[in-house]
């Protein structure tokens, strides 16, 4: 069997998020390699989402895992590295639909330059309004604000973006 | 000294400073005045760790002992932290106050270091500058808001700042091998920083109603980078570092 890169990220596919179940750690867009050497070994390469993730060792592990199950693969290693900087426009189309299953609002696009401003016209994940109040940009997880939907009177949290 | 020996001074400054404050934060898990401002001490606290471990990484890299060793085993002296960053957390006033000086230092530090010269620093300082952003915001917000609140807010808010301005000054103690971070490119130094740094807090704090100390009055507290700190640091470590101490290998 000829091992492919693609073959490897569609397997990871399978590697959901430990925070956000619904959503593949490639949809998130934290693997920014795979390498293939002889006999079959695999290098992959991820970077961190936020610097203080507790999850991301976990879900070394867990690629570690998923990868171990497959036959005629030779060593699998796992390394974390900066040198592409994760920033959540690397989430896919398919992830934000991911996100948005999970029930947070998907982060907006191309935010490089963010503001409370823009932070506030985060539109509800429940009813699409954008009628929302942002309680705070820290939530439950390093990658969640807290906002409130005046339209649904929903609280909800979001997925910032970085 | 030499760069290798010049960018370890750096690195352990900007990690012992993320540390020391992201412990003091995490002195305000389970008491923030209000549920939100309990998570969002806590996240920041969660966030400076983070980031303090990947430059202790760093450090690693460069021949110094792992993280943890480096994190949990030395005594006061052997810190590089600023005093801004050892004192206890106070009133919320106090912290918050902290938070705003510190966070727009770090923010425009990591800024600077995006085009490091030293490519392993850059590319850390990219994500963290991201990160802090969030911290300066919310700071912001908060200085504004209790600068424009009442008499009472207002005047506890000066209060604090005036307490905290010449420990905040300390930040920018300059290292002993400034111009050769300079020249190599690896940091713009810490005179430059601080003219930056100024040039942002002061319309911002005049903004939120709040007076910047007289000038002439301003007097650096220094002393911290050489590993002369003031008494709130070793008991602060005597806590971080209690499970350590009791088994090394603990793990969770």
């Amino acid at each position: 069997m000829n091992i492919t890169p693609a073959f490897i990220r569609n397997e990871l596919k399978q590697v959901k998020d430990p925070e956000i179940p619904t959503i593949s750690i490639v949809d998130l867009g934290i693997v920014t390699g795979i390498e293939i050497g002889e006999h079959n070994t695999v290098h992959v390469t991820l970077t961190p989402t936020f610097a203080g993730c507790p999850a991301l060792r976990m879900m070394e592990d867990m690629v570690k895992e998923h990868l171990g199950k497959i036959e005629n693969l030779g060593e699998i290693t796992v390394k974390t590295s900066f040198e592409t900087t994760w920033t959540t426009d690397l989430i896919s189309d398919e992830g934000h639909a991911a996100i948005k299953q999970h029930g947070l609002a998907p982060p907006m696009r191309n935010c490089a330059h963010i503001s409370m401003e823009i932070l506030e016209a985060t539109s509800c994940p429940y009813c699409d309004s954008n009628d929302t109040k942002m309680k705070s940009p820290f939530g439950p997880t390093l990658c969640r604000s807290l906002h409130y939907c005046n339209n649904c009177k929903q609280a909800f949290e979001g997925f910032k973006p970085v | 000294m030499n760069n290798i020996d010049a960018l370890k001074e750096l690195l352990y400054k900007m990690a012992d400073d993320q540390l020391i404050i992201g412990h003091r934060n995490s002195e305000w898990n389970g008491l923030g005045p209000i549920l939100e401002e309990d998570i969002a001490f806590s996240s920041m606290a969660q966030d400076k760790m983070g980031q303090s471990e990947h430059l202790y990484n760093l450090l690693n890299q460069l021949g110094e002992a792992d993280a943890d060793t480096v994190a949990f085993t030395r005594n006061a002296p052997q810190f590089h932290c600023s005093h801004l960053v050892e004192l206890p957390i106070g009133g919320y006033d106090f912290s918050l106050i902290r938070h705003f000086l510190f966070d727009f230092a770090e923010y425009l530090r990591f800024e600077a270091l995006k085009t490091s010269a030293y490519q392993p620093l850059a590319q850390v300082a990219k994500k963290f500058f991201g990160e802090v952003k969030y911290h300066t915001m919310h700071a912001n917000t908060w200085v504004y808001q209790l600068g424009h609140g009442n008499e009472e807010s207002n005047g506890k808010m000066q209060e604090s700042l005036n307490f905290a301005w010449d420990y905040a000054l300390g930040m920018f103690e300059p290292g002993p091998a400034e111009e050769m971070l300079i020249n190599e490119n690896i940091f713009i130094g810490e005179e430059a920083l601080q003219a930056k740094w100024l040039e942002v807090v002061i319309p911002l704090l005049e903004k939120s109603n709040l007076v910047i100390p007289e000038k002439s009055s301003w007097a650096p507290i220094y002393g911290g980078r050489t590993g002369n700190h003031t008494a709130h640091l070793q008991p602060l470590l005597s806590e971080m570092t209690e499970v350590y101490s009791i088994d090394p290998s603990a793990d969770w």
